[in-house]
């Protein structure tokens, strides 16, 4: 009973928050609903008896994948007016494109069937009272699916190759911190001990710090083209 | 037809309608109690007395992305480990050098980004 509420609130919830996914204008409110919609998903895996996916959509989707979307949102270079702009021009093709996926869709559907064992299947998603969720994910993934857990690998890696490939670039400018440097500094070469006579005055006897080397004073003069911190007041 | 595990979840439930209901008591609250005087002075961005210089929607650096990718990426390779730790008593040596490799693949993601400098901060 208290399952069944749950799940037709937690399905109510998810639905709506998928809609407004689709229709909020704000981009950053659409990802805030998007999480919205993962926590709601997990709690139907929850109650579908699937307690790893559950935890596992909440740490990945939420704590990971929302933040990337957050990320690409913020990346955009979002313009409502330019976005606007060609609605009337583009309407009849985007109403076309979506007119063929909706009849696709309808065809999927018109030709749905439920395998006949799967409303027995649903109910016992591990095997047995005594093994939990992720035991039983264990006892599969790695060894009968060895193939598809080292493709899952492989595709990790092509992954973060893939990101790393194409957003790491060197910025001339700037200084990256060498520990080794500065480990290996010694006081002999940095520090000067020097003995002024009373009343000298630091100029007169040229103590005073040396000119930054060429390079350096380059570095200084070029502006800040990339400061977050820029506009704080 | 529920899941035995469900009961475990219950305290959880409880603690999802009770913060449905302060959030829903805290806002109502103020829509039916507070004073309202609305003007639009007070939604207009306040910077120091004087006119904000740019917009707030500015783009992010792509690093960002880079860290998050990297971020989801191990976040992944440690799903992956839970189940294996839970199970590896059953699963047996083929299971155990199964993820040996699996994370074989990944460490020389890891050393490739590594040695190209994506982890470190300008």
């Amino acid at each position: 009973m208290l399952a069944a509420v749950a799940f037709y609130a937690f399905s109510a919830v998810l639905i709506a928050s998928a809609a407004m996914v689709v229709v909020a204008r704000n981009p950053v409110h659409s990802v805030l609903f998007l999480i919205l919609a993962f926590f709601n998903a997990a709690g139907l895996m929850l109650i579908a008896g699937g307690e790893f996916l559950a935890m596992i959509l909440v740490i990945v989707y939420v704590g990971a994948v929302a933040v990337l979307f957050l990320f690409v949102v913020m990346m955009l270079d979002v313009d409502f007016a330019r976005m606007r702009e060609g609605f009337q021009r583009y309407a009849p093709v985007g109403a076309l494109v979506g007119g063929v996926l909706l009849v696709e869709l309808l065809f999927v559907l018109g030709s749905w069937r439920f395998a006949p064992e799967a409303p027995g299947l649903r109910l016992s998603p591990n095997p047995g009272a005594t093994v939990g969720n992720t035991e039983a994910l264990a006892r599969i993934l790695y060894t009968d699916n060895v193939l598809l857990f080292q493709a899952a690998g492989v595709i990790l890696l092509v992954a973060m190759i893939g990101a790393i490939v194409l957003t790491l670039r060197e910025r001339p400018g700037t200084r990256r911190q060498v520990i080794a440097a500065q480990v290996a500094r010694a006081p002999a070469e940095t520090v000067v001990l020097r003995q002024v006579p009373i009343g000298a005055g630091l100029k007169n006897i040229g103590i005073l710090r040396p000119p930054p080397a060429a390079e350096e004073r380059e570095a200084l003069s070029e502006p800040e083209r990339h400061g977050h911190g820029g506009g704080h007041h | 037809m529920t899941q035995p595990l469900l009961a475990d979840y219950f305290p959880i439930l409880v603690f999802l309608v009770i913060a449905g209901g302060v959030a829903a008591a805290m806002v109502g609250g103020n829509l039916l109690l507070a004073r309202r005087k609305p003007d639009p002075e007070k939604l207009s961005p306040y910077e120091c007395g004087f006119e904000p210089f740019g917009d707030t929607r500015r783009r992010f650096d792509v690093r960002f992305y880079l860290v998050a990718i990297l971020f989801i990426i191990f976040d992944l390779e440690v799903a992956f480990l839970f189940p294996w730790a839970v199970g590896l008593g059953e699963i047996g040596w083929f299971g155990f050098w199964s993820m040996m490799a699996f994370l074989l693949v990944l460490t020389v993601g890891f050393l490739y980004e590594w040695r190209k400098g994506a982890l470190e901060w300008e």
